[in-house]
């Protein structure tokens, strides 16, 4: 580790903060469908939209209207981007002639980019068509991550509001979130990425003679109008297989670290939304604190594992950290960030390969994504998720002092976290009941490309990174294959809305609910005592469910690399 | 719900086209539109020709440099090496007795060409994409002597070159000390040139 890398970090997260509030306060605006500048500009498109579609943005939903109203969107879009993927051969903008994608592999990316997950089994720049990056994949980077945001808010109001029955409008967060927030900062971001290097044309390749006169085709695409949002919006998938490790994707040090900023900023930002909205911006800047420990503390332990190096590789002679998979123009302490920021936000994004990190590197990320992405976390699933952690914790410490909870001037009763169990347990049941099958049955054993325990880590991170809509991955699982698409893609639908669902129902219930006002018997919900009841309550419940499966994987991998054991 | 459901419909189908063609056509052509008019060198891939026009690289790029007489680029899992459609990472995991036999036969390599201590780890491992431009500063070092004895170069001159070529991190402290290899190559053709000249 150098000083150097530590400052990076903390510059890192002194740049996020700065903008936590002025995000918070625009997030703010849109949460309350308040005015902003760009209404002069974008309004018409809005009321456009609320016109054809039939929608008056004003009509309160129920929870179970909201819910609802968001299944059905998804599942259209869902239909849509399978559709295009299936026709990609006879429909335009495909210039390098791929072929249609497969039915299971179509199911498995259009539930992919659904959920917000943007798993990839395929490699993007040798399987989908220019319209297929666009109109099947980009749209869900924004549209799944308005639904993140729009979900936040609802969750938002059932704290806020009092004896009411409706948590706002579907359409009209979604529609506000994407118009207001994500199109603009995409426009301003893509052209920064193509000024910094990163392509945004329609042709498909270009060909290269290069010094030594060697014919090399380099895949050229839209990109930078896709990699805006694939950071933005915490969505993670790549337009070449390599990710935000290639070249074309993220060329220099600067666009590394705008790509790592943009992935938490939205999700900061809602931290401080929440506080606002219910009347207490303390309540945000404590959930913040506790989610910045445990990202600090998973940092240190990434970046340490990456910069100590391989002794195996050591004993043959190789000087410095760990440079297998990682790109020079980030080295260790860039590469060791990003990993650990795209897991705690459920991005999925990779600058360098999490597969060839050192075993307790890699475990970071892992541990990370079945901590619930919620250390900061995806745009909206990330405070809905944490949210759920803190009716726990409130539970907890109300069974401690045997007085019913409180949070944010709601009382916390049987109903809440009755559901906030159901949805905290869809976790552990799909990514340790998937691992189990596929480290049984012989087209799950098929996948692992590495032996011994790291095959292991292999099949365990791509159920965990599903089930969490994460979708970065330990790549050398060979996972397009129907057992794998299958799976995954059930994991992925199980992982997104199966947690919303409840949370929703939550959100209702909230609402319908009077406001208990803060009395001197109150457990107080923004001081270190709080704050270190709720990171204590995520490590142990996170650690007690995963611990035996992380045994099995990366710290048996560990101990056999120190040993120098190989497989 | 039923209601909740029938409802729905409408909304959804309609939202669900808007929303594509403008957020998935109308955007990325705006973004293409603008972006070639604003940046057209690097919208277009950032690309290198030669005098007569043909195109010879990308400045972001890596190449293959498999030549004694050139400063070797990392080695690659990308496809055979550096293919610009096939990225990608070895995948290869900490305790792969396939990483280690590889990294031993480049290391044996290396050692043969007379470079020794410890061998600059970027210098023996495949980087993430499989296309990285860049060597850090030492293992581009590490090379010095190799190619100024294949080109008879004297070594210092080759040395001067390399740390000419040392790119260094914004404000000291965003990104790292490295060295673009296809731009250390160029360079070097044309000293070999200029030194056959009799300009040294």
């Amino acid at each position: 580790m150098t000083i150097q890398g530590w400052i990076l970090i903390f510059a890192f997260v002194g740049i996020l903060l700065a903008l936590t509030k002025p995000v918070g306060l625009w997030l703010f605006a849109l949460y309350e469908g308040r005015r902003t500048p760009l209404h002069a500009v974008l309004g018409p498109v809005e009321r456009g939209f609320y016109k054809l579609a039939g929608i008056d943005p004003e009509a309160e939903q129920t929870w179970q209207r909201y819910a609802v109203h968001m299944l059905i969107f998804n599942v259209v879009l869902l239909l849509l981007t399978y559709a295009v993927l299936r026709l990609q051969d006879v429909l335009p903008l495909n210039p390098l002639g791929y072929a249609a994608i497969g039915a299971d592999g179509a199911f498995n990316t259009a539930i992919s980019f659904t959920t917000n997950t943007n798993w990839q089994w395929y490699s993007g720049e040798a399987a989908m068509s220019n319209l297929s990056q666009m109109l099947a994949l980009t749209i869900h980077n924004f549209l799944s991550a308005a639904t993140g945001i729009a979900l936040a808010f609802a969750l938002f109001r059932g704290f806020a509001r009092r004896q009411a029955t409706g948590i706002g409008n579907f359409w009209a967060d979604v529609t506000r979130v994407t118009l207001y927030l994500l199109l603009p900062i995409c426009v301003v971001y893509g052209l920064f990425l193509i000024a910094s290097g990163v392509p945004q044309t329609f042709a498909g390749s270009v060909d290269v003679a290069t010094l030594e006169g060697v014919k090399q085709t380099l895949g050229l695409g839209p990109v930078a109008s896709q990699e805006a949002i694939k950071m933005l919006g915490t969505n993670g998938g790549g337009f070449f297989n390599a990710n935000s490790a290639h070249p074309f994707e993220n060329p220099t040090a600067l666009t590394n670290l705008v790509q790592m900023v943009s992935i938490f900023l939205i999700g900061m930002g809602l931290t401080w939304t929440f506080g606002k909205a219910v009347g207490d911006t303390r309540q945000g800047w404590a959930i913040l604190t506790a989610m910045l420990c445990l990202f600090l503390l998973g940092t240190a332990v990434t970046y340490w594992a990456e910069a100590a190096g391989n002794p195996i590789l050591h004993g043959l002679g190789v000087a410095g950290g760990n440079m297998e998979g990682k790109e020079v123009r980030f080295g260790l302490a860039a590469s060791a960030l990003f990993s650990v920021v795209t897991t705690a936000a459920s991005c999925g994004a990779v600058n360098a390969m999490h597969d060839s990190f050192t075993a307790l590197g890699g475990m970071i990320p892992l541990l990370n994504m079945q901590l619930g992405e919620i250390v900061v976390g995806g745009v909206g699933a990330g405070i809905y998720g944490f949210l759920l952690f803190a009716i726990l914790a409130v539970f907890v410490a109300g069974l401690m002092v045997g007085r019913t909870p409180e949070y944010v001037g709601k009382k916390i009763e049987a109903r809440e976290v009755k559901l906030a169990v159901l949805a905290i347990a869809v976790l552990p049941l799909f990514i340790l009941g998937g691992t189990a099958l596929s480290a049984v049955f012989e087209a799950g054993l098929a996948g692992p490309l590495n032996k011994g325990p790291h095959g292991f880590s292999e099949i365990l991170y791509a159920f965990t990174s599903a089930v969490a809509n994460n979708g970065s991955a330990f790549a050398g699982l060979t996972a397009g294959t129907p057992w794998y698409n299958g799976l995954l893609g059930v994991c992925m639908w199980v992982g997104r809305f199966f947690v919303i669902v409840p949370m929703l129902a939550i959100a209702g219930g909230l609402a319908a609910k009077k406001h208990t006002p803060e009395s001197a018997g109150s457990f107080s919900t923004t001081g270190g005592l709080w704050i270190g009841l709720l990171v204590g309550i995520i490590l142990i419940l996170g650690g007690l469910t995963f611990l035996p499966s992380l045994a099995l994987g990366p710290i048996a991998d560990h101990l056999a690399m120190i040993r120098g054991q190989l497989f | 719900m039923g209601n909740d459901f029938t409802s729905s419909l409408r909304p959804a189908i309609v939202m669900a086209i808007l929303f594509a063609i403008l957020l998935g056509i109308v955007y990325p052509l705006a973004m293409t539109g603008i972006g070639q008019t604003l940046f057209p060198s690097q919208a277009n891939g950032s690309l290198l020709r030669d005098a007569s026009g043909k195109v010879i690289g990308s400045t972001v790029i890596g190449q293959a440099f498999t030549s004694d007489r050139y400063f070797q680029t990392r080695p690659s899992a990308a496809g055979k090496g550096y293919d610009g459609l096939a990225s990608a990472g070895s995948n290869l995991g900490p305790t792969a007795q396939a990483l280690t036999d590889r990294v031993k036969t480049d290391v044996e390599k290396r050692r043969a060409e007379g470079i020794t201590g410890g061998i600059p780890a970027d210098l023996v491992t495949t980087s993430g994409s499989g296309l990285d431009p860049d060597l850090s500063p030492a293992a581009a070092l590490a090379q010095v002597s190799r190619v100024a004895r294949i080109r008879a170069i004297p070594e210092a001159a080759v040395r001067a070159l390399v740390e000419r070529h040392v790119e260094h991190p914004i404000a000291g402290v965003l990104g790292e000390d490295r060295v673009n290899v296809l731009a250390l190559n160029q360079a070097l053709d044309k000293l070999a040139v200029n030194g056959s000249g009799g300009t040294r």
